[in-house]
């Protein structure tokens, strides 16, 4: 807050400081960013629900996202997200009950060229296949 | 910073070029670093080390074929052809660097005369030859020494004229003349205004802007700082997606190394002309691309778009005036400035001036990042540049403009790409995404991906394309799963051409428009659904209907 003046048009630059810092936005990191910048509580709560990058829940200790824009669906996201549903028995943008994985599912990441394209904990896995995302999977439920 | 101390530092990085005998450069763009590029340069810097010869090693931006990477290219200051390696591994480095000066590595040359014999590049000029984090390499290349120009030569009608005489237009998706409307918001009254520039790309399965962003930072910084000079401004944003949070870095670097050399900042080149950037974060809105939202969202708020006029370029940004333009029409602004408009002019077709970066994705052999001219026919795109529909498959439809785009079917593929020849087909230019779908892709099904995508991505303002998106998502469901009826899909007709005429912003305009192409050139697949339920692809599961129908 400070880097940007308090200014109130930082808000969801402040935002985003704070849910990289804590994983996500609480009721009251929401109310402290509100007060610190003067903006109303229902405008900082508008944008915190209004933009999809925002989370309010905290996430599991891992996070599985598998993108789903065009490319990645053409080359069936959908069968990946699928299959991770399944083994994990949630369903996309829920946490599995022992708060370990995240099941989250994106809007395009970019990396179209090597579709379909999973993200294990933030990294790219181009060309990802059921298996590899299954496997992964794995590997963190032993954990 | 003066032009003489500009050409010093060019002169000063080919000085040191000249020391070495070849440069090896890693591509480390998203696709290319997803598979170890970073542990290719660091083997590969090892490598050269220890082998005596005069080697330097540089990591780029994206060379474009991502499907064959990593990739690696190898330039010899004695020999004009560069090398280019695909599907590299760290343990190659040895026999790559072994090679220089003799025979290159046979087996993994990767010859793609055919993908860059028919692209032009102009604003990917540098990407794949610079260090991106590096000042000094944009300026070896001329970086920079086009606002220099306009700094000490040109007038600020004088660089709008050029821009106006270059035929630029939008790369948004738009297509709105650039230099129509740099003059609007340079009439506009007012002593404070803002350029802006829309790096929130948005549109699933595009990723010029990434790349551009990513590849040659100050490119973009060096447009809209011309831009600004052009329209009287002293302030600009950037407005990047956090989920580039490398195209963020980068820009930030390329921001930090801008001002420390005086090209940024107060009084830039000893002229009374200030100007500086500011970063601010998208957070996952498709909507925020469309320019009233994305101010909404600069100012910290929800990203609603509002009805025009007023248009961004009387009131916009905290109610001043502001300039809009993508990331990639800034990028085309330093070589028009340099070459002259008339040298962008003469490229293109009668009415889409330039070149276009398409990110050519999907079921295609050679995906990736291509620049062509306008006017280039679709299947020169497709079969020469991207080598064709891989695994034996046939060609069904190539998805442009997201989805806010259409399909074009394969009888249509010998039209030229320009901005009205793709409306008239009933898609867009869009931002520049373009996706090939083979005979394995249900054409019901992905415009159901798209309206489903518009559905969530909504803002909810209006109620057209709030209720209306919704509503053809179910029709489009329950055709789908095989329990649609011809009612459904007449009432989809309807519903596509209310949302399309009563939406407010381009969000709704433009949803329908993926069903509406498809309903054009494919109904028979959405009849084949309804009438014998039946997926010609093989997509949709219609098990659910069958057995009712049993």
């Amino acid at each position: 807050m400070r880097k940007n003046g308090f200014a109130r048009h930082a808000l969801i630059e402040t935002l985003h400081t704070v849910q990289s810092s804590f994983g996500f936005l609480d009721d009251e990191a929401i109310r402290f960013v509100a007060l610190s910048l003067r903006v109303p509580l229902s405008q900082a709560y508008g944008v915190a629900t209004f933009y999809h990058y925002f989370t309010l829940k905290p996430p599991g200790r891992h996070t599985c996202t598998v993108c789903a824009g065009t490319a990645c669906y053409i080359k069936g996201a959908d069968k990946l997200i699928a299959a991770a549903e399944q083994r994990l028995g949630i369903k996309q943008g829920q946490t599995t009950p022992d708060g370990n994985i995240s099941l989250m599912v994106a809007r395009c990441v970019g990396a179209c060229s090597r579709a379909p394209v999973a993200l294990s904990d933030g990294e790219v896995v181009g060309e990802a296949t059921r298996e590899q995302v299954l496997e992964q999977l794995e590997r963190w439920a032993a954990e | 910073m003066t032009i003489e101390e500009l050409e010093q530092i060019a002169k000063s990085v080919q000085q040191e070029n000249e020391k070495y005998d070849y440069e090896i450069n890693v591509c480390m763009d998203l696709a290319c670093a997803s598979q170890g590029a970073g542990a290719i340069k660091d083997a590969l810097e090892q490598a050269a080390g220890s082998c005596g010869k005069k080697v330097c090693v540089r990591k780029t931006g994206c060379m474009g074929p991502c499907s064959h990477g990593p990739l690696v290219r190898v330039d010899a200051c004695d020999d004009p052809e560069d090398t280019l390696y695909h599907h590299v591994k760290a343990k190659n480095a040895e026999a790559i660097v072994k090679s220089l000066g003799e025979k290159p590595v046979a087996e993994l040359q990767c010859d793609l005369s055919g993908h860059f014999d028919k692209q032009v590049r102009v604003v990917l000029e540098n990407a794949g030859y610079i260090d991106p984090e590096k000042i000094d390499d944009y300026i070896a290349r001329d970086g920079y020494k086009a606002l220099l120009t306009v700094l000490t030569e040109m007038t600020p009608s004088g660089v709008i004229h050029r821009i106006t005489e270059s035929g630029l237009r939008g790369r948004g998706g738009g297509g709105y003349p650039t230099g129509l409307k740099w003059g609007t918001v340079a009439k506009a009254a007012g002593d404070v205004k803002y350029v802006v520039c829309n790096g929130d790309e948005g549109d699933p399965g595009a990723f010029m802007d990434r790349s551009v962003m990513e590849g040659d930072p100050h490119r973009v910084i060096e447009g809209m700082a011309i831009a600004a000079y052009a329209v009287g401004a002293n302030k600009g944003f950037i407005y990047v997606r956090a989920e580039y949070p490398v195209a963020v870095s980068r820009l930030t670097t390329a921001l930090r190394e801008a001002r420390r050399h005086g090209l940024l900042g107060n009084n830039i080149c000893n002229t009374p002309f200030s100007f500086d950037v500011e970063i601010r974060l998208g957070a996952g809105a498709f909507v925020c691309g469309e320019e009233t939202a994305l101010i909404a969202s600069i100012e910290g708020q929800r990203g609603t778009p509002r009805p025009r006029p007023p248009y961004p370029a009387s009131s916009g940004l905290w109610g001043k005036p502001t300039l809009i333009n993508n990331v990639e029409t800034y990028a085309n602004i330093a070589p028009i400035v340099r070459n002259g408009g008339k040298w962008f002019f003469n490229m293109g077709s009668e009415r889409s001036k330039g070149t276009k970066v398409f990110a050519l994705t999907g079921k295609i052999s050679n995906t990736g990042l291509v620049e062509v001219p306008m006017g280039i026919k679709l299947r020169e795109i497709i079969e020469d540049i991207g080598g064709g529909v891989p695994g034996g498959h046939t060609f069904k439809a190539v998805q442009t403009g997201g989805p806010s785009g259409g399909c074009i079917p394969s009888e249509m593929l010998d039209v030229g790409v320009s901005y009205d020849a793709l409306l008239k087909m009933g898609s867009i230019m869009g931002s520049g995404g373009m996706i090939v779908m083979d005979d394995t892709s249900c054409m019901v099904n992905v415009a159901r991906f798209f309206i489903e995508f518009c559905m969530t991505e909504s803002c909810g303002k209006c109620i057209p394309c709030r209720a209306g998106t919704a509503q053809m998502f179910t029709l489009l469901t329950r055709i789908c799963t095989g329990t649609g009826t011809m009612d459904d899909l007449a009432l989809l007709e309807d519903l596509c051409t209310t949302v399309k005429e009563t939406s407010l912003c381009g969000l709704g305009q433009t949803a329908p428009n993926p069903v509406l192409s498809t309903l054009k050139y494919f109904r028979t697949e959405y009849i084949e659904h309804i009438a014998n339920k039946r997926c010609p692809a093989g997509v949709c599961n219609m098990e659910a209907a069958l057995e009712v129908v049993a």
